[in-house]
């Protein structure tokens, strides 16, 4: 299986990323925003961090890079897309993925471990996963998932919700909400479910000794579903 | 010519920074406020002369890159 990772200028979670993939048997291969074109790949993944230094809206910026245009055609032709971080913030600014990231509802920058509920299992990413809550690092200012009520009704009746934050025997509440994400929302999916974008990041949890598994659990996962 | 535009959240967006910055003016003794909400302002200069012209491609711009609509208004002044 062929991944990419795109960097853009303010990426921070590439490296990590390319290694995590690695670790679970993808051939992978980083990619600069620049290029006019991608690799051959069966997963592209836009890594978290801060691409533009998150001047006007975080990932606005990075949304208009030339990559993204050849990202889009990938997505729109059935393409896995994983973004993480602020590559959900960037997958929301392209349109790939409906609403917004907005800061969070206490305006503090979260770094802390969380546990999500994974809410749909008929997609690529979560296909076949034993573990009902997985528990992830999440480290962002802007986090707080928000969409209008439209919006909502239609995403909850796509069941495009990916996963949610929750206790760790997977309460959904507003304790459980680290950021002030409407309907504790940590990720979707569009609408053909071969676009995830997500706030927690896996590729921290690929280590038992030094963060925790839960990570290693996701990408296992993937690969597997992929084969 | 310059054209001046305004990018705001819309009415019902939450607005985190609008409220800390008003409990702080609260704060300070400012009690008669109602609510507080904070927005970006844009100087930009373009290269027309025709007003019309110089506004449309103003909002084009706000359409495109310097607003988020699922959140943000925007109005050029």
């Amino acid at each position: 299986m062929k991944s990419s990772v795109i960097i853009f200028p303010g990426s921070n979670c590439d490296r990590d990323m390319d290694v995590a993939l690695t670790k679970f048997g993808f051939k992978n291969k980083m990619v600069w925003h620049n290029e006019s074109g991608l690799p051959k790949s069966d997963l592209i993944v836009l890594p978290g961090g801060f691409s533009y230094g998150d001047y006007l809206r975080c990932g606005s910026i990075a949304s208009k890079s030339r990559i993204i245009k050849y990202v889009v055609e990938f997505a729109n032709s059935g393409g896995l897309v994983l973004g993480i971080c602020n590559g959900f913030q960037i997958l929301t600014e392209t349109g790939l993925l409906p609403g917004v990231l907005q800061q969070n509802k206490y305006l503090n920058f979260i770094c802390k471990n969380v546990y999500i509920k994974i809410n749909d299992k008929k997609n690529k990413y979560f296909k076949n996963i034993k573990k009902g809550v997985l528990e992830l690092h999440i480290a962002h200012n802007e986090g707080n998932y928000f969409c209008s009520k439209d919006e909502l009704k239609l995403i909850k009746d796509n069941n495009q919700i990916a996963v949610k934050y929750c206790d760790k025997d997977g309460n959904e509440n507003d304790e459980s909400n680290p950021n002030g994400a409407l309907e504790n929302i940590a990720g979707i999916f569009n609408i053909n479910k071969n676009i995830l974008g997500m706030m927690p990041h896996p590729e921290r949890m690929i280590d038992k000794y030094l963060s925790g598994d839960d990570g290693s659990i996701f990408f296992q996962n993937l690969i597997g579903n992929l084969k | 010519m310059k054209v001046k535009i305004l990018v705001t959240l819309k009415t019902g967006v939450l607005d985190p920074q609008g409220k800390a910055i008003q409990q702080t003016l609260n704060g300070m003794g400012f009690n008669n406020l109602k609510e507080v909400r904070q927005g970006k302002y844009f100087d930009i200069e373009i290269n027309e002369n025709n007003e019309s012209k110089a506004k449309s491609i103003a909002e084009d711009m706000c359409k495109k890159l310097l607003a988020n609509l699922v959140i943000e208004d925007f109005k050029i002044i």
